[in-house]
């Protein structure tokens, strides 16, 4: 069959650029637009052009566990120093921090807003008639929701709903039926469809949430462009990359607090 | 009784997708590029093979021709997330066809559409020159043809009803999003088409943004079935007089 190939011909040149890595990413640095505004100073610095496949972290490390990816970038610190001891990654270095909050509608039926921790919150929606909003697909963010919960999270079904999609969907869906959920700052900030939903519950330590870079293993890959995922991962733990993510604010308020250790 | 505020969405979805129109939005236009090379290049494929296909089994009188044909039939239901998801796992580096490197690049979408896209013109093919074949058969017998000979005349007489076979897959291709987000990866200025850019939008909560640009999806689908309509239309007056 000659004419896959000629397409294949023909599309080569759209998808031109010498140089590039392939970056298996959690939703929420897109979605907030956090690449757009640091992405681009790498790419000028280095020439290298950095692609972005925005999935979740579940679904991020099993693509790059398929070698779908050189860079990974997530926020699941347990998942993904397994990932680096199964070998599929050389090094995980911590990159950036924002928390967690809790959501709902701003007549806050069940009255999260006066709990003392994220735990006795959670229990006080349980406890009420009041729905909540799960993503339920392994994502970094539905992971620590599920361990945030005393007893473990509700049986699924009732008034406790598994969206089984992404966050945006998941806060669309919140929104719609005026449900509780969790979902990480950045991206509550940067959502538009906050339709009478705003952060009920904050500043629990368990909401601490922090974001990792991992350079995919070459002995795992080969196909990893080992020097530069390695010139990637080495930027944004260094000091442009650092304060690039520093200085990228919505309004007043910065986004990703840099914590990269060197 | 209409709540205004209630029509805010649908307002603001129109004013943005005016304003994305009226200044040539840069990024709009690169997405609308790949959108129609993708599609444009999806649809191709799937003619030069569903033509010929469905012309044989439209004409063909042979063994397991009828278990073909529900066979076509039932694939233009293939659900797009299904072929999407079967063609990651092919073109995943840890795949079969991984060391092409095809996955999160545009060909990979082609391909993604052509096997959506391939059924639906082949059936539609098959379905217009079975009718056909009826009215040609004792024409065809008097002049001694084999069966491939019959199926290419069939195909070049029937051409202007062809041409809804092929606009039904472009349909399907233009609307897609399930196949082409798994293997294409949304990837801004890569692999980033309307349907995925809805999507995303969707995500952000943008929902008035990704209203406005469903609209200038449907219009430019509009203006492609009436430009192929159009032409379909002048060169059937050309033929027949």
């Amino acid at each position: 069959m000659k004419a896959p190939m000629i397409a294949a011909a023909l599309l080569a040149g759209a998808a031109q650029a010498d140089t590039f890595i392939t970056v298996q990413s959690t939703t929420s640095t897109q979605n907030s637009g956090l690449y757009d505004a640091i992405l681009p100073i790498f790419e000028a610095e280095t020439g290298i052009d950095v692609r972005v496949v925005a999935v979740g972290t579940g679904q991020a490390l099993r693509n790059a566990r398929s070698c779908d990816g050189d860079v990974l970038l997530v926020h699941a610190k347990e998942a993904e120093e397994a990932f680096v001891t199964d070998g599929f990654g050389l090094t995980r270095q911590d990159v950036m921090y924002n928390d967690f909050v809790l959501i709902g509608p701003v007549d806050d039926p069940a009255n999260v807003a006066d709990q003392n921790s994220i735990a006795e919150a959670l229990v006080a929606v349980a406890a009420s008639d009041a729905p909540f909003a799960s993503r339920g697909d392994d994502s970094g963010t539905h992971r620590r929701e599920v361990s945030l919960w005393p007893d473990g999270p509700p049986a699924s079904g009732t008034t406790y709903l598994e969206t089984g999609q992404g966050m945006g969907a998941t806060l669309n869906i919140a929104a719609a039926l005026q449900a509780y959920s969790l979902t990480d700052r950045a991206t509550w900030l940067t959502f538009a469809n906050t339709d009478g939903m705003t952060i009920l519950h904050e500043g629990d330590p368990a909401l601490f949430n922090q974001y990792g870079v991992i350079v995919i293993s070459p002995q795992a890959c080969p196909s990893v462009k080992l020097e530069d995922a390695q010139r990637f991962a080495d930027w944004i733990t260094g000091d442009t990359g650092q304060s690039a993510i520093a200085s990228y604010r919505l309004g007043e308020t910065q986004l990703f607090t840099p914590n990269a250790t060197r | 009784m209409v709540n205004k505020d209630a029509m805010e969405p649908f307002t603001t979805a129109f004013a943005n997708a005016w304003h994305l129109i009226w200044t040539a939005d840069a990024d709009l236009m690169g997405v609308l590029a790949l959108s129609f090379q993708v599609t444009g290049l999806a649809v191709l494929v799937s003619c030069l093979i569903g033509f010929p296909l469905g012309a044989i089994l439209g004409v063909g009188r042979f063994a397991g021709r009828s278990a073909s044909l529900v066979a076509i039939n039932a694939l233009m239901g293939l659900p797009p997330v299904v072929v999407g998801l079967g063609l990651y796992l092919l073109l995943s580096r840890a795949g079969p066809l991984g060391v092409f490197g095809l996955l999160y690049t545009p060909t990979a979408m082609v391909i993604a559409q052509t096997v959506l896209v391939t059924p639906i013109v082949a059936a539609l093919t098959a379905q217009v020159t079975e009718e056909m074949h009826r009215e040609y058969r004792d024409l065809f017998a008097t002049m001694g043809m084999g069966q491939v000979q019959q199926a290419a005349t069939l195909l070049w007489d029937g051409r202007f009803a062809l041409t809804t076979a092929a606009l039904a897959g472009t349909g399907r291709a233009f609307a897609e999003v399930g196949a082409v987000m798994i293997v294409g990866g949304n990837i801004d200025h890569v692999t980033r088409v309307m349907t995925t850019t809805i999507a995303l939008e969707t995500s952000r909560g943008e929902l008035a943004l990704a209203l406005g640009l469903g609209l200038i999806l449907l219009v430019l689908s509009l203006a492609i079935n009436a430009g192929v309509m159009g032409l379909r239309n002048m060169g059937m007056r050309l033929a027949h007089g």
